[in-house]
């Protein structure tokens, strides 16, 4: 994250203001203008209805086609202009038919991208078609930077910390007129009493907090006493936490958001981490599994785009991707050259203590979240859990042994729960705390 | 009160005008002490401008430097693959099946892969022939990542890219006038190979293929040729034998090629109170000697008398022996015994001479012995000596235009190594295919360099009939290209070699599908079983009276006057015989620390060869062995003079070789091609005339003293029968085994109980009959003391290697040992005897002392020793930060991050098998073997930890595989099932000595070796109950 800093100065905290106010009311109605605009045209372009066309679109054509951009597929925007809208019919519903009657158009298409058919699509309607085209014929929207209504949401981001300061600024104000003004009268009191002659009362001479304070050894032995255990305390905190690398969040050579996929997209961790299933290693997934979902996925829907993140942004880390993996995403295949990308670990355990994932994830069902935290909501991968031995000691303490449908743990569970007298063992009992167990 | 007393320094004061005791009392040291020496010169001490305050300076500096920086941990970079190869998930181990056939080892194996890069070496339990690995095989993983390796082709030392080298002795090789081309090579053995050479010769006229074996088996070839009609090795099966006489033929070592061990081991183990007899007379004592039951130690030329005398007393014919009453009473008996046993007996020699292998064959064709088939002979030496020496000859005269070498390094390895040197530069192109800058290969025009067999493609016919295929299980590392696919180019086949074999195979494969044979590594093809079966129908077993009369020789060579020759064999005075050790073979893999730090099976010197010298010669040549103070090991030197050849070696004095005799392994003192730290030893080869093992030598006592690196101090029992428990056949059938099987007593309020009792126990029993519990059983009966296991468990567990002088202090790092102990006496029966018959000091002083002395021809046990995961350790009570606990599976933790490297635990071992981290083995280039490069690093098992410097550590009972196994279980959810359970050890035992397993599994082998009445601890009565079981020797001393 990061840190913005606000001077508190007066002027700054003005302007400030006065910013806050002006954007406050005028995106409003900027938003709708640009959205009236939009409907405008689409209607007035096709007949069709644009949301049945979206729905429509993303259902079928979304795998192959995009609207302004080549994929397996051309880009779609301008295809209404560009042929009869009775060949496009026809050429929807079956397109190899038409591809081998030998239509010229058809078959000019057909070659340009690789002798890949498309699918035909019999199901719709002439209608569906025009809603479709409706929808693809739509411009493409002005990217939303250049939209006024983004400053809007910049300055109601850092509203509510700014109006805290606001508040905080004007009572030091306050307070500081007062210290002035107390300050002043007092000035004034003096120099009234001083004309006046008035004897003011002297101070009495008192021995310094200091002296005193030293004079009194009981009051330094236990304020020494105190120290020291305070400092102890800090000391062996702050060693017991080197190698702890807990929080550990380095900058990755391509900035992958966890919360996007796993999160926002609901990918099964363990589709990407497939070895974790089997293997004593989770496995970062190799680039091929990527390009699985990425071949088509070449930027990221306008509704991916944070405050923090711009689509841009996302847009140039797929594009980091496709440079990694070798993809020519013009032509729509692999160059070969590829550049394997270099991740920097996050969970590093020693070379001592051996840990197996499948042991855990297959066998134990454990949850990925268990130790490596809310990993659906990271923008950025941190390591949730310290990793250190007591942490693994204690959750071998607590967690019982999945013995169901696992007939390798038959016989030692049911004597084993009989020895201990416990209906469930945990792995602690089954023999998990044991040295050799995870270090040889 | 005072007193007048005078207290002297020393006897100087006594003398009044000493002027020592002037000068002593004007300063404390009479000479300068030369701190300038190691201050360096004066002058440039004084014009530094570093003080002792800015030393402290910078040393506190750094000190804080390096803590500070040491507070943040390293960044580490982890970089997936761009495309994952379907079959390789990082973290789980492939296996393929391949073969080595390096020309000296041929062997049918598997090879563990983690994430693309071979680290294992494992037995292929699908082979029928040559499935088992030795020590040499399994450290042939480690060769793969020899840094020492050329990384290209060259011409003249310079680099050369393949299509230039292509162009250039493709022109060359057109252009030699009609000169002859050799082509000379190892043994390939190969069905692909071989074609592919007839391809060339008939591409190229005037082409000769010479196959040249580094240690000749030529006679035998020839022998076998005469009888057979077919060039090739007697193949012999010793499981299907009860008796076995073996005249100096060293089939558990690297005769014929090996891999007999497994089928002898078969025999030896008594089973409903049988087991086989084997008799062997030879002069070095050698692994097979040491396994024997009875051994004669013969000169070389007696061993010719004694082959003479056996056929005459087996067949009945032939010449009356002409030996000594001794010896010939042996004969006698050994002959007695095979012919008692009949077509179960079978007689072996490794007599290199073409009259003693006839006669050998001879003999097993009297006897009819079924562990010899004449189906199947092995073709892995095809070495024809003759023409070795013709090439040399032509070579020198001019007529060799160009010359291939293959495989092969003749410069080093000839005893003519001279004269080859100068006929190779008389020859117009010489090309060496060569993974290494060799003696030969720098001075061959081209070097060719080719890949390691484990980057290959390949086929291999083991014996008849046993096919067997060598595929590449990494890409290769360097830009190499193996021999045959050069070949195919320059005879203008475009296809590559593993296409060539494909399209071989097509009338090898049968059945078969070529996924199926590549997938299994091996093929028997059906034709030849199905001929094994009609021989069987026509020699019908049971009739063994029939069989015990000696059958005719059939005509062909005249065995008769063989035998005569050899029973009229004269010796000239002192006979060397050349052998070859366990460790190092023909010497092909002298750049493997991992095999230069195995300590021979023997002697168990590593790093070293030597000389063997019995005793009596010793004394007469004036030749000593001592221990220095710290145990180490110094010998003599000696001169050994072979014809004009001299040699210089250090002097070993071997109990039990003949007297008249001496031993020097070959293999050793290569000099180029391999790292500094492996030019070790002396070359014997120059001995090894007309490549002969047997040479009439010279010796006479050097100059100096050698430093060995013997691991074992003490060689003798004296007596102590709780360490290696033997019997006899006899005792073992007719006695109780608590007669010869005797659990050590101890006395609690004046009853004895047994020390495994509970009653007299100071712990309490902890409960380990719940889950499972790892047991070890070692049969020493089974175990020849190959030691494959030691090299197995070295690359297992990432065991470091210390180098010679490490291991010369007793700091070898092997978690797995091999004692060979000798007996003082006859046999240990007697030495276990004379201890308990001695009484009182006089005795105790002289007897024990001579005890220490082992027997002239004494006899010999292998014990293998590691940790023993005792259930009460010793180890674990002293340790003082509970780095080494036990385990509820039985296995004795060592848990490394934790030790402090106190060894008490060390000490406190009575079994010795803790080994101590004395410096950082890894990443250290003071340790120049293979940790501290990126190349050897690649072997390190990534499951198992390298210990870093200051830590103990010892055997896991390789914890590591019996927690995959649980896991592998565990993730198919069924139980574990027996056999399933390996330790590396195990796996790698081919003899089937040791057994692992879960001995909480009632029905498990481990459960039954538990309960056997041979089993007993290594020294039971310290009351520490282990886990590793032993069960006793039993030796067959029944006399026919």
């Amino acid at each position: 994250m990061k840190q913005v800093k606000h001077r508190n100065s007066a002027s700054k905290i003005l302007i400030l203001g006065t910013v806050f106010l002006f954007t406050f009311f005028n995106p409003v109605f900027g938003q709708e203008e640009v959205v009236a605009d939009n409907t405008a045209v689409a209607e007035a372009s096709s007949g069709g209805d644009v949301a049945k066309g979206e729905e429509l679109f993303k259902s079928l054509c979304a795998a192959c086609h995009k609207r302004y951009k080549k994929m397996t597929g051309p880009a779609l925007f301008g295809v209404a202009d560009k042929y009869e809208r009775e060949w496009i019919y026809s050429w929807v519903k079956n397109s190899a038919a038409m591809v081998a009657s030998g239509d010229a158009q058809a078959v000019a298409i057909y070659e340009e991208y690789n002798k890949t058919a498309m699918n035909a699509f019999p199901q719709l309607t002439n209608t569906d078609i025009d809603n479709i085209l409706a929808y693809v014929m739509e411009p493409k929207a002005d990217p939303p930077a250049s939209v006024p209504g983004t400053g809007d949401a910049v300055a109601a981001g850092s509203g509510s910390g700014v109006s805290t300061n606001v508040i905080l600024s004007i009572l030091a104000l306050v307070f500081l007129m007062l210290m002035v003004v107390l300050f002043l009268v007092n000035k004034t009191l003096r120099s009234f009493a001083e004309a006046s002659n008035v004897e003011l009362p002297k101070a009495e001479e008192r021995t310094p907090i200091w002296k005193a304070f030293i004079q009194n050894q009981f009051l330094v032995l236990v304020t020494a006493i105190f120290l020291l255990l305070a400092s102890g305390y800090f000391v062996y905190g702050y060693f017991m936490q080197v190698g702890v690398d807990q929080g550990y969040a380095p900058i990755q050579p391509i900035h992958y958001s966890h919360k996007i996929h796993a999160g926002d997209n609901q990918i099964e961790c363990k589709y990407c981490h497939s070895s974790a299933r089997v293997s004593k290693t989770s496995g970062i997934p190799s680039l091929n599994v990527c390009m699985n979902c990425h071949k088509s996925i070449s930027e990221v829907a306008d509704g991916t785009a944070t405050e923090e993140y711009s689509k841009e942004f996302y847009d140039g880390e797929i594009q980091k991707l496709y440079k990694a993996v070798g993809w020519d995403a013009s032509s729509q295949s692999y160059t070969g050259e590829t550049e394997p990308v270099k991740w920097v670990r996050i969970h590093n355990l020693p070379d001592f203590a051996y840990f197996n994932h499948s042991q855990h994830v297959s066998v134990a069902g454990v949850e990925c979240q268990t130790c490596h935290g809310p990993v659906e909501e990271m923008e950025v991968m941190y390591q949730h859990a310290p990793l250190t031995m007591g942490w693994c000691i204690n959750c071998h303490r607590e967690t019982n042994v999945k013995v169901a449908d696992n007939e390798y743990y038959e016989k030692i569970h049911k004597e084993l729960s009989k020895k201990y007298g416990v209906d469930q063992l945990t792995a602690a009992q089954m023999g998990g705390l044991e040295c050799g167990k995870c270090h040889y | 009160m005072s007193s007048n007393k005078k207290y002297w320094k020393s006897v100087e004061e006594l003398n009044e005008n000493s002027s020592i005791v002037e000068a002593l009392q004007q300063n404390e040291f009479v000479k300068e002490i030369p701190a300038d020496e190691f201050l360096g010169d004066k002058s440039s001490l004084e014009s530094s401008s570093t003080s002792r305050r800015d030393f402290l300076k910078y040393v506190g500096f750094s000190t804080a430097a390096a803590s500070l920086a040491a507070c943040e941990g390293p960044v580490k970079k982890s970089i997936p693959y761009v495309v994952q190869p379907e079959r390789i998930v990082p973290g789980v181990a492939n296996y393929y099946a391949t073969t080595i056939a390096d020309g000296y080892d041929f062997a049918s194996i598997l090879i563990k892969t983690r994430e693309g890069r071979p680290i294992k070496v494992e037995n292929n339990n699908l082979a029928s022939s040559n499935g088992d690995a030795n020590a040499r095989v399994h450290a042939s993983v480690l060769s793969l990542y020899d840094n020492s390796r050329l990384q290209g082709p060259k011409k003249g030392g310079e680099d050369i890219s393949w299509e230039a080298l292509d162009k250039e002795v493709g022109v060359k090789l057109n252009g030699l006038g009609g000169k002859q081309i050799v082509v000379l090579t190892q043994t390939f053995a190969s069905p692909s190979t071989s074609r592919l050479i007839a391809e060339f010769k008939a591409k190229y006229q005037n082409v000769k293929h010479v196959v040249y074996d580094a240690v000749s088996q030529s006679e035998a070839l020839d022998a076998y040729q005469m009888m057979y009609g077919e060039r090739a090795l007697a193949d012999y099966d010793f499981s299907k034998v009860n008796t076995i006489v073996s005249v100096a033929a060293d089939f558990l070592g690297d005769w014929q090629g090996g891999g007999y061990d497994g089928g002898y081991a078969q025999g030896r183990v008594p089973k409903n109170g049988k087991m086989s007899k084997h008799i062997h007379f030879e002069s070095n004592m050698s692994l097979t000697g040491a396994n024997a039951d009875k051994r004669v130690a013969v000169t070389p030329t007696q061993q010719k008398q004694v082959l003479a005398a056996l056929y005459a007393y087996v067949t009945g014919s032939g010449s009356k022996s002409s030996l000594g009453a001794d010896l010939d009473a042996q004969v006698v008996k050994a002959a007695k015994q095979i012919q008692r046993a009949g077509s179960n007996a079978v007689v072996v020699s490794g007599i290199q001479d073409v009259d003693a292998q006839l006669v050998v064959l001879a003999i097993n064709k009297a006897i009819r012995s079924k562990a010899f088939s004449q189906d199947t002979p092995r073709t892995i030496r095809q070495g024809n000596a003759k023409a070795v020496a013709q090439l040399v000859k032509d070579m020198n005269a001019g007529r060799v235009g160009g010359l291939l070498i293959a495989g092969v390094n003749p410069v080093y390895s000839l005893p003519n190594g001279e004269e080859f040197k100068s006929g190779l530069e008389k020859v117009d192109l010489s090309v060496a295919f060569s993974m290494h800058d060799d003696e030969t290969a720098g001075l061959c025009n081209y070097i060719a360099t080719t890949p390691y067999y484990l980057e290959s493609w390949g086929d291999v016919e083991l014996k008849k009939g046993s096919y067997s295929l060598m595929q590449p299980t990494i890409r290769p590392l360097f830009d190499t290209r193996q021999f045959q696919d050069t070949l195919l180019k320059w005879t203008g086949n475009a296809a590559s070699y593993h296409d060539y074999i494909k399209e071989t195979w097509t009338g090898i494969l049968g059945g078969t599908s070529w996924n199926q044979a590549l997938h299994d590594g091996v093929l028997v093809r059906p034709a030849l079983a199905k001929q094994e079966l009609v021989d069987a129908l026509e020699t019908p077993e049971g009739d063994l009276e029939d069989a015990a009369a000696p059958a005719p020789v059939s005509a062909g060579p005249n065995v008769g006057a063989a035998a005569r020759r050899l029973s009229v064999a004269k010796s000239n005075g002192l006979e060397l015989t050349l052998y070859t050790k366990t460790s190092l073979g023909d010497g092909q893999q002298a750049n493997n620390p991992w095999l230069q730090e195995m300590p021979d099976p023997i002697t168990r010197a590593s790093w070293d060869n030597y000389l063997t010298v019995s005793k009596a010669d010793a004394e007469q040549f004036g030749l000593t062995n001592e221990n220095v103070a710290n145990g180490a090991l110094n010998g003599s030197y000696a001169k050994v003079t072979v014809g004009e050849s001299t040699v210089v070696v250090p002097v070993i004095i071997q109990p039990g070789q003949a007297k008249g005799s001496v031993g020097l392994a070959l293999g050793y003192g290569k000099s180029k091609g391999l790292k500094e730290e492996m030019v070790v030893g002396v070359n014997a080869y120059p001995l090894y005339q007309n490549l002969n093992a047997v040479q009439n030598v010279s010796v006479a006592a050097a100059e100096g003293v050698h430093e060995f690196a013997c691991v074992q101090l003490h060689n003798t029992l004296m007596g102590r029968g709780d360490i290696v428990k033997e019997t006899t056949l006899e005792i073992f059938n007719t006695e109780d085994a608590k007669d010869w099987n005797v659990m050590p007593m101890v006395s609690k309020d004046h009853n004895p109980y047994a020390v495994t009792s509970p009653e007299v126990d100071l712990w309490e029993e902890f409960d380990r009959s719940v889950g499972h519990h790892f047991k070890l059983s070692i049969d020493l009966n089974a175990c020849t003391g190959c030691g494959a296991c030691v090299i197995a468990c070295h690359a297992e567990n990432n065991v470091p290697v210390v180098g010679k002088s490490e291991v010369r202090r007793s700091r070898d790092m092997h978690w797995l040992r091999i004692d060979r102990y000798y007996s003082s006496e006859d046999s240990f029966e007697n030495d276990n005897e004379k201890k308990d018959n001695i009484a009182g000091l006089g005795s105790s002083l002289s007897e024990f002392g001579e005890m220490e002395n082992p027997s002239d021809n004494p006899q010999v046990v292998f014990q293998p020793v590691m940790c023993q995961h005792c259930n009460h350790a010793p180890c674990e009570t002293v340790c003082p930060v509970a780095a080494t606990s036990h385990g509820r599976q039985g296995q004795n933790q060592m848990a490394y991050n934790r030790c402090v490297g106190t060894r008490y635990c060390a000490n406190n071992c009575p079994y010795k098998v803790r080994r101590f981290n004395w410096f950082l083995y890894n990443n250290n280039d003071e340790f120049d073997y293979y940790m501290n490069n990126d190349l050897g690093r690649m072997v390190i098992n990534p499951d198992v930890t390298v210990r870093s410097r200051g830590v103990m550590e010892k055997c896991s009972m390789c914890i590591q595989m019996t927690q995959k196994t649980i896991l592998d279980a565990k993730l198919e959810g069924r139980p574990v099932k027996d056999g399933e359970f390996q330790t590396a050890c195990s796996a790698a035992c081919s003899s089937g000595a040791m057994i692992f397993g879960d001995a909480n599994d009632k029905h498990s082998e481990i459960s039954k070796s538990e309960h056997d009445n041979r089993m007993y601890h290594l020294l039971e009565h310290v009351g520490t109950k282990p886990n590793v079981m032993y069960q006793t020797k039993v030796r067959n001393t029944t006399e026919a």
